[in-house]
């Protein structure tokens, strides 16, 4: 009866994962692949959707965000997690992990609105730093040159807390007898992370960059509503997605717009593929 | 954009920008429950009369049910005077943004509907002029002046105003408001400091230097909008948006009707005496209160940016308009023109008696058109009415009544309604550099292959 109640367990998530995301996705497929009359097209959506005048800026934005992006997320989050650990009390760790935490509650869409009044000089909390940088209003703030930087910004405020907390986490697992040799052996603080704590967390790390790739390389949010927000003067067309979306629905091609969700998967695919196998991610221990 | 829609949206931007994200996120979904959806037909006809051809197009079997209309915020009083005027009609009012900004909502919401089957809505609003250079291939609006709507109307609205409505001689459209540009000035100042109101350029641009000597701080214009060469290079008859068929346009924007109006505005940028902030930030509103001496812009910056608390909120008895100033040798007189929205007609609507009905009734009834609406209308009668209602109110320095009259009739034909957004490539083009300090004149070039690029994009054939 045991294998049964698993498939019971399971189905939900199997109904769900099939609605939304296989079937959605074969159909993405089978738009990338045919024309507007439903002919096989071979490469042809992803040539022409190369060719857009939009296409290779597009990928330039995503390319330069992912490096300031998972550079931030890889050496902050593993430092700030070592921090936490090494905090003396527990209450002050405890208030700290949940400080963190608290940005990662927001749902995406609402975190990246809280930005918005950040970055505008009139509104904005910080807008005295601001002004000492020389923006005075919110059009100078988000030029097109900075927007890499921005981005990166939101993305690490909203995404890196749960990632903090999940290396904590992970930092707790490692032995305290590893540690307590390593201490016993002469090694201090900054030696006990470099040898043993950052070694011991390269399977997270890994995990983390494959996830933050992935959502990385599908950058939308953050520049539609900075679009939005600055009526159109940053952000639209910035990224690969956001082109997609407007092939779709503002030059109404479906087909060049699958092109590009395809190629995205391909490279998400791939780039995690490179990562599992050099970091032998699914060795046992 | 249009109307005071622009105004709402920026001055709450929250509203329109959550609404985005809901439609990303939406739209995923969507595309995704489409699949389930898809292949089914026409899943209407709850046994009301049959289809067929009729008055330039095929009609979907009628039958009876609630009448569904989307408006944007600013016109959901239009919807409510309907209701009130017509208890007997059900009515299902459904607010969305209007489209405004080139947000695409509708273009966007159509082609999922075209895909289901079912859903589209009876009767829309959209604050977009440009609305028909997809809606019409697309087979979403139905031809008005087949036999649905009585010529007499159509005849009553102002001359040009349904243009952007007007395919191959066909009307799909009605249009709610005229937006043509005027020179708004505050006759107080001027007066005080012994000004006259220029009636050419050259005149405009030396009052513009003589402020920034005489009066720092305070502005003759703005040139920081989205909308800003809907406002000036328009009225300069610039050749930035010449539609010249249905898949075709010349953009010609490096000769001199474009690059005089460029130099002018650098001129009075660089003296500081013409804003580069948009009129709808929060940042104009700060620094601008009190400080506007001119401000050429369309009809509706009457209620949107003076007369609003929220805005300028400038004293009663002070703002006057003017004709917009022309360039010497230059004939006709021409203006510009910022949106003004429109009503459209759902071929697919099974009700299409009542569809008609309520159209026609909020385009042209004084109810609503001369009591309520906060911008001018674009048919005639409801015009000259509007016009009493505002000079009753007393709000104006003088009549505007005249001015804006004339203006209606001068607004130059050249600069069509394309499917790619003016607005938007000006904002992503010019902009950022007017933001950094570089001057419109250097960035002319980078503005023509911006235009070419995102029209060629949507399949126009584009000359120069």
């Amino acid at each position: 009866m045991k294998p049964r109640a698993g498939h019971v367990f399971v189905a939900g998530y199997v109904v769900l994962l099939a609605a939304f995301g296989i079937v959605p996705t074969a159909y993405g497929i089978y738009f990338a692949f045919t024309n507007a009359a439903n002919y096989f097209a071979g490469l042809s959506n992803f040539t022409a959707a190369a060719r857009d005048f939009r296409y290779l800026p597009a990928l330039g934005h995503v390319g330069l965000y992912l490096v300031i992006w998972l550079a931030a997320l890889v050496i902050l989050v593993t430092g700030l997690a070592l921090v936490l650990q090494q905090l003396r009390t527990r209450r002050l760790g405890r208030t700290v992990r949940f400080l963190y935490y608290i940005p990662g509650a927001l749902a995406g869409a609402a975190s990246v609105l809280v930005w918005l009044f950040m970055l505008d000089p009139t509104v904005s909390p910080a807008a005295g730093l601001e002004r000492l940088l020389g923006y005075g209003t919110f059009g100078q703030v988000v030029e097109p040159g900075h927007l890499a930087v921005l981005f990166a910004m939101i993305a690490f405020w909203t995404g890196a807390g749960g990632w903090i907390v999940v290396m904590y986490g992970a930092l707790n697992n490692i032995p305290l007898d590893v540690i307590e040799a390593a201490r016993i052996d002469g090694a201090g603080g900054w030696q006990v992370a470099r040898r043993i704590q950052i070694p011991m967390l390269r399977k997270w790390i890994v995990y983390m960059v494959i996830l933050a790739f992935a959502a990385g390389t599908q950058l939308f949010i953050e520049p539609q509503l900075v679009s939005e927000a600055s009526l159109g003067v940053a952000g639209r067309d910035y990224s690969l997605n956001q082109l997609s979306y407007d092939f779709a629905f503002q030059n109404n091609n479906v087909n060049y717009a699958a092109a590009i969700s395809v190629e995205l998967l391909v490279i998400s695919v791939a780039v995690a593929a490179v990562f599992v196998t050099r970091s032998r991610f699914f060795d046992a221990d | 954009m249009a109307l005071i829609t622009s105004a709402h949206r920026a001055r709450s931007r929250l509203r329109p920008v959550r609404a985005r994200a809901v439609l990303a996120v939406g739209a995923a979904a969507l595309l995704a429950a489409t699949v389930a959806a898809c292949g089914n037909g026409s899943s209407s006809g709850s046994g009301g009369s049959a289809g067929g051809a009729k008055n330039g197009f095929t009609q979907a079997p009628q039958s009876s049910g609630p009448l569904t209309v989307w408006v944007d915020s600013s016109r959901v009083p239009a919807a409510q005077a309907y209701q009130k005027a017509h208890p007997g009609v059900p009515l299902k009012i459904v607010t969305y943004d209007g489209d405004a900004n080139g947000s695409n909502t509708l273009q966007t919401k159509v082609s999922l509907y075209d895909r289901t089957g079912h859903g589209w809505p009876d009767v829309v609003f959209s604050a977009e002029s440009n609305e028909l250079s997809w809606a019409v291939s697309a087979g979403f609006t139905a031809p008005l002046n087949q036999g649905l709507v009585p010529s007499s109307v159509l005849g009553n609205f102002a001359t040009g105003a349904l243009n952007p409505c007007t395919v191959n001689g066909k009307v799909y459209c009605l249009r709610n408001d005229l937006a043509m540009v005027v020179l708004w000035y505050n006759a107080k100042l001027m007066k005080q400091w012994g000004y006259q109101v220029p009636t050419t350029w050259p005149q405009y641009e030396q009052l513009g230097l003589k402020v920034a000597q005489q009066h720092p701080g305070y502005i003759v214009g703005n040139a920081g909008d989205t909308f800003t060469p809907e406002i000036y290079m328009w009225a300069s008859q610039c050749q930035a948006n010449h539609i010249t068929g249905l898949r075709a346009v010349t953009v010609n924007v490096t000769t001199p009707n474009c690059s005089r109006m460029a130099s002018l505005l650098d001129t009075l940028v660089k003296a500081k005496s013409m804003s580069t902030l948009s009129v709808f930030s929060t940042a104009f509103d700060k620094n601008e209160k009190g400080k506007v001496l001119m401000l050429p812009g369309p009809a509706w910056f009457s209620g949107a940016i003076f007369d609003a608390p929220a805005a300028l909120n400038a004293p009663k008895g002070e703002i006057a308009a003017a004709p917009i100033p022309q360039w010497p040798g230059s004939s006709p007189a021409s203006t510009g023109n910022v949106g003004g929205g429109l009503w459209l007609l759902s071929a697919h609507s099974a009700h299409l008696k009542q569809a008609v009905d309520f159209l026609t009734w909020v385009t042209t009834n004084n109810a609503y058109q001369a009591d309520l609406a906060p911008g001018y209308p674009a048919y005639a009668p409801a015009a000259t009415a509007w016009l009493a209602n505002q000079a009753k109110s007393g709000y104006f320095a003088t009549d505007i009544s005249p001015v804006l009259q004339q203006a209606a009739g001068q607004v130059w034909p050249g600069w069509g309604y394309g499917q790619f957004s003016q607005e938007a490539i000006w904002a992503a083009t010019v902009v950022p550099g007017l933001t950094t300090g570089k001057t419109i004149v250097s960035m002319l070039p980078a503005w023509q292959s911006a235009i070419t690029s995102h029209a060629q994009a949507d399949g126009y054939q584009v000359s120069q």
